[in-house]
């Protein structure tokens, strides 16, 4: 019985890329669909009418919604190669913490560097930058969050990445001088081919954001 | 003593959030040492605990704790996996529960927030926004006599605990919520009659000169 994988995404989201990941890591066969968010295809509504967003796991015709939770049920569905998450209980609860903390952190905080200006810029980078050095602390030594390889966490934060181009720009920040580690953390999990094949280019990114600028009348 | 010690609490009685842990660890039947926590004066074991969001409740389990409410049930679930499942054990169904609970988290405490913190137009959209929340749950359960199906389980923890919120909610913001969506009062009573939820969530009328108190506090009018 083959699987029907299908991923609706949209290619500069850090959360579809976060799926591509995960599908990579367990070497699933799957179709991409880019979709574009100003003209939402019907497949998309109708496989997220609660919240119309990318990206959505459809798995035999069954959609899964929100980027974390699609993550999870990878893992669950192929649990017989390349583990995401820890096994024993209390270190499952600590990488779905530090997972939820990059959710709730990251997107936003790196949003206001690129899309506000003047006190609202500089909270927005001192946020930013502060929760990368907490991170870099959770990091400690381990070559990585999920430990010797890849996990949850590093699935979960490491998208991030190919927007650095972005925020270092337009909200004139080094953060390899702030965050050598995280750099680090960033640059070993691209030399997998599942890190390196799922995030697109950082320049390609900053292209991007250049555009959604603009539209937005940043400029 | 000893077994008490090896299951604490931290948690502020009000807190929606809080009552999620409690009532999963009733459905468990696991005892548990239940500290109240002074959220306008935070204790250096709180932030000791959870020094990242410094937030209740933190669930203490042989002194190393679980913070975020949803990870609590979900660590709960699976270290007493020998009785009353709180997720389903498909994978499917599973990922339909924790967006489901995602779902409430994302929503309900902010739109009900709009109701209790907000005057005029804006109080007025929120009371809008919060009923079709509502609404849109009241459709996910659809004839079901729990969101679990059969059997009480994540989703309901994740939202009866508001259910306790509702008289503040409504009172402040002079609405029926009962009027508007009658399948959800009626499920929430349905939760009420079993004793973990029943022996869970305060009296409302206290919850609202809670709220009331924190409005003052917070400096909202």
């Amino acid at each position: 019985m083959a699987d029907e994988v299908t991923l609706l995404d949209f290619w500069p989201s850090p959360f579809g890329m976060r799926v591509r990941i995960a599908l990579a890591e367990k070497g699933i066969k799957y179709e991409y669909k880019d979709e574009d968010l100003r003209n939402k295809s019907p497949l998309l509504l109708k496989m997220n009418p609660v919240h119309k967003k990318i990206p959505v796991l459809v798995h035999n015709g069954k959609p899964i919604c929100e980027s974390l939770i699609a993550v999870q049920y990878i893992d669950e569905v192929w649990s017989d190669r390349s583990p995401l998450l820890p096994s024993d209980p209390y270190q499952r609860a600590q990488a779905r913490f530090w997972a939820d903390f990059v959710d709730k952190k990251i997107y936003d905080a790196g949003r206001k560097v690129w899309t506000t200006k003047g006190e609202e810029q500089e909270a927005g980078k001192k946020e930013f930058l502060d929760a990368l050095k907490l991170l870099e602390e959770q990091l400690g030594d381990k070559p990585y969050f999920g430990g010797d390889n890849i996990g949850y966490v590093d699935v979960s934060l490491v998208p991030f990445y190919s927007w650095f181009k972005a925020y270092e720009t337009f909200g004139n920040i080094n953060i390899e001088k702030e965050c050598p580690k995280f750099i680090a953390w960033a640059k070993r999990c691209l030399q997998k081919e599942s890190v390196s094949k799922s995030l697109p280019d950082q320049n390609k990114v900053f292209d991007f954001i250049v555009e959604m600028r603009k539209k937005f009348g940043l400029e | 003593m000893e077994n008490n010690n090896e299951v604490v609490l931290l948690d502020l009685w009000a807190s929606m959030f809080g009552m999620r842990v409690r009532i999963a660890l009733a459905e468990k039947g696991i005892k548990y040492e239940y500290i109240e926590q002074d959220i306008w004066n935070k204790s250096d074991l709180l932030l000791q605990m959870n020094p990242v969001q410094k937030k209740v409740p933190v669930l203490i389990h042989k002194g190393k704790p679980i913070c975020e409410s949803l990870i609590a049930v979900q660590y709960i679930d699976e270290v007493w996996n020998d009785r009353s499942p709180l997720l389903p054990s498909d994978p499917y169904a599973k990922s339909q529960a924790r967006f489901w609970a995602d779902y409430v988290d994302k929503k309900i405490y902010d739109l009900a927030k709009k109701v209790w913190a907000r005057k005029g137009e804006e109080q007025e959209a929120g009371k809008k926004e919060f009923i079709e929340a509502l609404q849109l749950l009241e459709a996910e359960l659809g004839d079901k006599p729990f969101f679990g199906g059969d059997k009480f389980g994540f989703v309901d923890i994740s939202l009866v605990t508001f259910y306790s919120w509702f008289y503040a909610v409504e009172t402040i913001g002079n609405f029926s919520i009962e009027s508007e969506c009658p399948k959800f009062i009626s499920w929430a009573k349905r939760c009420l009659q079993k004793e973990s939820v029943s022996s869970t969530l305060p009296n409302s009328e206290r919850v609202y000169e809670f709220l009331l108190d924190a409005k003052k506090r917070l400096g909202i009018e």
